[in-house]
């Protein structure tokens, strides 16, 4: 790292300077950030790390004139070239956006028009920036479609944004950025929508471009990962404050601050939990699935012909009590479609699912239906699981009062997992809005335990929620998975997470199971070239956050353990951001 | 309880209760107010509004009481209104939760059997309807009611398809609910807003179809309506403003109240909104 000596040198690129953005009245605190400093050196990829309603996406919408009506800068300044962005007219300020600053979101598809092909796009914003020759124009667009990587940049152009992958369309994305050579590229959580292995080459291609053009790039992210693998230098942000900031070496390996050492502690590392027991597997299988398929046919009329997708190939698994098995891969890998096929949320078309013994393939719903209480489901997104109509008690409740459990004895049960896993009791007479995501995902998990079930299939139940609490859920996850000896299916994108909580792990590509075995036999020695991939694209690998925390913890004036889950495992004192 | 304390919060919502409750009030006590039957000639031809004490709102050309006509009419127009679309959505909820609930080849029927319904325009249905049954409040109402859940279904149908995929909705089938439990406790409520909405537009549209039905004809001769007394006064509009302008203006009133007063259910029961204009 050589910031320090360039500090010396150059002036910084864009300073920030005791920036404070007020949030109207009715929010939990008066700043959406306070008091932000820091600079910006031409060169240099700065990380900006923090939860979800850290702020940390503030700043940068800030610089970018991209505050919502709401909200307006109250104090401070942000200084590029001499000139301070707040106070100048939109007219000059547009003139900077594309040309001296660009940006770069979050979800490639919604950043780019569905109508327009991706030549016509980047083409557009030449013109609008005052390039009047198209011949000129038609290069710039095929060399950026180039740079960034695509293929065939000639055919590339003329396609439509649908037609391309993730991350195609974040390469476009980036190219459009480039278009006009600006000298600050801000990414907003550029890769938190793409696959691991699509992520991996997009944080390659900012580096890349990065080092060619000498820009300066504000990187906003919630995972240290990322961070590890792209960082000069990092800011961390907590409810609108900079806690922390230095290179990305002090930062990451010598945390100062008690919030930073907490968000470091709470990375999934990977590190597997320990084989499940060989006694467990000599009873008799809690699961099994035998050949399963499943495949979609969507659209195909009387006169097209059916778009045929093979979701669920020749599946087969065995799950005993108190085991936890976890199904990895990449989206459209079928992973979802397992999970639920197994809950009969799906018909599967052809295998045999015992569960128990019996196969529960060919049972009709209503057959199935009193068998539904023995298999729950955590489901994904902590916001659509729960319907925002009924108050906490009736979501929990519906479940043993569909099973012909009298309302006040299942409001007992409710509230006593309420308390088990961490929320207040007074959480029954609520409705889910007034929750946060780590929150809504305890009453899922609660809602799932209710009916005393024996098999628990999660479904990317932690993958919406930031890592502190990612953390907890995991933790609250495993503890009640021990405690109650369920076999439980846990299916997630992320290996990371999958090593930590599983005893096994299925790798699965396209429908099919490339991979399986112990959890830590597949994360310390892939077999398949997928998995290898797979494990290789994880961000940060060459960082090991454990150690970190480990030889933290060896300093005496260490305050960081103190107290951090137990604190936020109480009602009311998690994540503040809902 | 809890119910009337929030309702009563929305001023709108308030406002719209009282206008509704005095049209109410004027009906109830049409009998009382206006004890002369509303189709007989009381006074001079038209008399102008507030000329004379007894006629406060004038008289037409055949010399009827407008005042007792509109109190009369309120009953009529209000009870169309309302149980038309009563029975509207009913039937519209039904066809289009069940539709949009098991989609396939159910939906593909009673889409099918809805289209049958709308391509026909709605109006010339209900002529016809009526003819066929001959004019009275029955007749007019139901083929009000016929032509008017086609709507509804596809609304409620098409609210039902995204609903349905909602993973809250996933959650009440993994828990083992019923079927009938899930449309009526899960998803119907989430799709209540854009009913709701809709079925106080169809109150009004009810009341002027109904006043279309009169002017054609139609209408039930045994009773006063609001839409009859327009359709009278469409020959005299020029001479007589006022022929049309009373009867329009408690049309209006009436859409306007119970456009408020559905306004007002919607926010109370969506529990996003609470506390929020406290």
């Amino acid at each position: 790292m050589t910031t320090d000596q360039r500090h010396m040198s150059e002036p910084p690129l864009l300073s920030v300077r005791n920036l404070s953005i007020r949030l109207p009245e009715g929010f939990d605190r008066e700043y959406a950030i306070e008091d932000i400093t820091y600079d910006l050196d031409p060169g240099e990829i700065l990380c900006v790390v923090g939860e979800s309603g850290s702020g940390k996406s503030m700043t940068a919408n800030a610089i970018m004139g991209l505050l919502p009506e709401l909200l307006k800068p109250v104090r401070g300044s942000i200084e590029y070239r001499g000139r301070d962005l707040l106070t100048l007219p939109e007219e000059e300020k547009r003139e900077l956006r594309g040309r001296d600053i660009a940006m770069v979101f979050q979800e490639p598809l919604s950043a780019l028009n569905p109508l327009m092909t991706v030549g016509e796009q980047i083409d557009e914003v030449l013109l609008v920036h005052g390039e009047t020759d198209s011949g000129v124009r038609l290069k710039r667009v095929l060399e950026l479609l180039d740079f960034v990587g695509l293929p065939e940049p000639a055919t590339i152009r003329n396609s439509y944004p649908f037609r391309l992958s993730g991350g195609q369309r974040q390469r476009v994305v980036i190219a459009m950025a480039l278009a006009l050579e600006p000298s600050i590229l801000i990414a907003d959580e550029p890769t938190t929508a793409l696959d691991v292995t699509t992520q991996a080459q997009i944080l390659d291609l900012i580096k890349r471009i990065q080092r060619i053009k000498g820009m300066g790039v504000i990187f906003v992210t919630h995972d240290f990962g990322v961070v590890a693998d792209i960082a000069d230098r990092v800011i961390v942000m907590e409810k609108g404050l900079v806690v922390e900031q230095g290179t990305a070496e002090q930062v990451l390996n010598q945390p100062r601050h008690p919030y930073t050492q907490r968000l470091i502690a709470a990375v999934p590392h990977g590190a597997a939990a320990g084989g499940s027991g060989a006694a467990v597997h000599e009873q008799a299988p809690l699961l099994e699935l035998r050949d399963l398929n499943k495949t979609y046919r969507t659209g195909g009329g009387l006169f097209s012909k059916p778009r045929v997708v093979p979701a669920v190939q020749h599946v087969s698994l065995t799950l005993h009590r108190g085991q936890t098995l976890g199904v990895v891969g990449e989206s459209g890998s079928g992973k979802s479609t397992l999970g639920r096929i197994i809950i009969k949320l799906l018909q599967s078309d052809s295998g045999q699912i015992l569960y128990h013994g019996q196969d529960i393939a060919p049972l009709s719903q209503a057959a199935f239906r009193p068998m539904r209480k023995r298999i729950q489901m955590i489901f994904q997104d902590p916001f659509a699981s729960l319907n925002p109509r009924h108050t906490v008690g009736r979501i929990l409740t519906d479940g043993p009062v569909a099973n012909g459990v009298a309302r006040p004895e299942a409001r007992q049960r409710a509230e006593e997992l309420l308390a088990l896993v961490g929320l207040d009791a007074s959480a029954y007479g609520r409705y889910p809005h007034e929750f946060s995501g780590g929150q809504r995902q305890r009453i899922g998990i609660a809602r799932a335990l209710m009916l005393d079930p024996d098999l628990l299939i999660a479904d990317e139940s932690v993958s919406a929620l930031d890592v502190s609490v990612q953390e907890q859920v995991l933790r609250l996850l495993k503890e009640i998975q021990e405690r109650l000896q369920l076999g439980m299916i846990f299916i997630t994108h992320d290996l990371r997470v999958a090593a930590q909580i599983c005893d096994d792990i299925i790798v699965m590509r396209r429908g099919e199971v490339v991979e399986s075995g112990p959890a830590a036999r597949i994360f310390d020695a892939p077999q398949h070239e997928y998995t290898q991939r797979l494990i290789a694209a994880i961000p940060g690998k060459d960082w090991n956050p454990r150690q970190v925390i480990e030889s933290l913890q060896e300093e005496p004036s260490d305050v960081a353990h103190a107290s951090p889950a137990s604190r936020t495992l109480r009602w009311g004192t998690a994540d503040p951001a809902a | 309880m809890d119910f009337v304390k929030r309702f009563s919060k929305n001023y709108g919502a308030v406002v719209g209760a009282i206008i509704l409750g005095l049209i109410v009030l004027m009906a109830i006590a049409a009998p009382v107010l206006f004890p002369v039957d509303p189709w007989r000639t009381v006074a001079m031809p038209l008399l102008r509004p507030f000329e004379d004490a007894q006629y406060p709102l004038g008289t037409d050309m055949l010399g009827r009481d407008i005042a007792a006509g509109i109190a009369h009419g309120a009953k009529v127009s209000l009870l169309i209104g309302t149980v038309s679309t009563l029975v509207a959505v009913l039937i519209g909820v039904s066809v289009g939760a069940v539709a949009g609930f098991y989609g396939g080849i159910i939906d593909d029927l009673l889409m099918r059997f809805t289209e049958f319904f709308q391509i026909i325009p709605a109006f010339a249905m209900a002529v016809v309807l009526v003819a066929i049954f001959s004019p009275s409040i029955t007749s007019i109402t139901l083929a009000i009611a016929v032509v008017s859940w086609p709507g509804v279904a596809r609304l409620v149908r098409a609210e039902f398809l995204s609903l349905r995929e909602r993973e809250f909705v996933q959650a009440a089938v993994v828990v083992g609910q019923s079927v009938p439990r899930i449309i009526m406790t899960q998803i119907l409520p989430n799709a209540m807003s854009p009913i709701i909405v809709t079925a106080s537009l169809m109150v009004a549209t009810a009341i002027l179809t109904e006043s279309a039905l009169s002017f054609l004809g139609l209408g039930d001769r045994n009773v006063m309506s609001w839409g009859f007394m327009i359709g009278a006064a469409r020959t005299m509009l020029r001479e007589a403003w006022w022929m049309s302008f009373f009867p329009g203006f408690a049309i209006l009133l009436a859409v306007l109240a119970i456009n408020l007063i559905g306004e007002g259910i919607n926010d109370v029961m969506n529990p996003h909104l609470r506390g929020r204009k406290q």
